[in-house]
């Protein structure tokens, strides 16, 4: 290889540049900031567990959506044994009724794009 | 040589049996998750309206559409956010009235009186029994539930408009624009739509779902719709069918409608 010495000095130039803001944080000694959710609900328990909604709601949400509009069921049942109605707009906004402080404090974070919200209602904030 | 072979076909081996299992948990894990589908008891809400064949009956005679009574569209409209649009190529409609002969333009004549040929009749989809629309959509949006009910899924619509096209009704309508600048206020019971999908009549089967008629034939004030049960012959519906002269749209085309008409 031809001028390899320069080569991968530029290689590891390039991965320092790209990794920088890892390197900033390790740096200043504390991780970046993370988004900061406001639940609106004194609910103890949503439909499932908390750590799994974090990682599944959207999961959830595609089998909601699945058996709501093609098999026609409406309700169903939480992990608690509660009933609800398979609604996001009135079941899951009926909690976290500000989605610009919960939903979309993570969405734009995470820079994924919501497009539930195209079609799906958001009931006026009763404030 | 003979080591090696006998080296590799161990390694083989072992390969094949740790892939294989690797699988089968992975497989396993799979059919574990928290968020897969669980059996529900109750299909549709405990006191869903339930049919075989649901149907509806357009009593011509009682409907006040000649003197503008536009009760069952606009409760019908408000019901599924239905917005109303300055233009009329763009207007969107899930029920609406138009003339006798269009509307049955093979029961008229050229003798008949102008007054009824320009009569104002309601329409709507007629959840055919054989929806040509169903046939023609290439993604599953639009199809036909076991209660007859022509359904659709706005999920996958993907706007290619085939379903418009296959209707003999016009009772499919395209989103050109955004809809929601136009909607004077949301139902939160209901989705709105979005640019580029099409969209009608579903016979309230989110009413239905809670136990609750739809919302055109609760609206009417003269009773002129009557909904239900075709498959049962002790229904209201089926009472009427048997004692009038009703009419289907264009019944030639074979679509089987299930929308009667009393003229």
């Amino acid at each position: 290889m031809y001028d390899a010495g320069k080569i991968l000095f530029g290689l590891l130039v390039l991965a320092g540049l790209t990794t920088l803001p890892v390197w900033y944080n390790v740096a200043r000694g504390k991780a970046g900031p993370q988004p900061q959710l406001t639940v609106g609900t004194t609910e103890k328990q949503c439909v499932l567990p908390t750590a799994e909604m974090r990682a599944g709601h959207m999961a959830l949400l595609d089998e909601w959506r699945t058996r709501v509009v093609r098999h026609g069921e409406h309700a169903t049942r939480t992990s608690g044994g509660r009933e609800v109605r398979m609604s996001l707009t009135n079941t899951c906004l009926g909690c976290h009724a500000q989605k610009d402080q919960f939903c979309d404090r993570c969405h734009d974070y995470a820079a994924v794009k919501l497009t539930c919200f195209e079609c799906h209602v958001v009931p006026k904030r009763s404030k | 040589m003979d080591g090696n072979r006998r080296g590799f076909l161990k390694a083989a081996g072992f390969t094949v049996l740790a892939v294989g299992t690797g699988t089968v948990s992975v497989l396993r894990s799979a059919r574990a998750r928290p968020d897969a589908p669980t059996p529900s008891s109750q299909p549709a809400g405990a006191n869903a309206l339930v049919g075989k064949r649901w149907g509806l009956l357009v009593d011509t005679t009682r409907c006040k559409a000649r003197e503008g009574c536009q009760d069952c569209r606009r409760a019908c409209h408000r019901a599924h956010n239905v917005p109303d649009l300055p233009e009329p190529r763009h207007e969107i409609k899930w029920i609406w009235t138009e003339r006798f002969r269009n509307t049955f333009p093979d029961a008229e004549h050229e003798f008949m009186a102008p007054a009824i040929l320009d009569r104002p009749v309601a329409v709507l989809c007629n959840h055919c029994e054989n929806p040509p629309c169903v046939r023609v959509c290439p993604t599953k949006a639009t199809w036909k539930r076991p209660d007859g009910i022509v359904m659709m899924d706005w999920h996958r619509c993907i706007g290619c408009r085939f379903c418009a096209v296959g209707c003999p009704y016009g009772a499919r309508s395209f989103n050109w624009r955004d809809p929601r600048p136009f909607l004077k206020e949301q139902n939160p019971d209901f989705p709105t739509r979005y640019r580029g999908v099409v969209e009608k009549c579903t016979f309230c089967d989110e009413r239905l779902a809670r136990g609750l008629l739809p919302a055109c034939v609760v609206s009417c004030k003269q009773k002129a719709l009557t909904f239900g049960d075709l498959a049962d012959d002790r229904s209201e519906i089926r009472r009427l069918l048997a004692s009038v002269r009703a009419l289907r749209r264009k019944p030639a085309l074979g679509t089987m409608p299930k929308v009667f008409y009393v003229v």
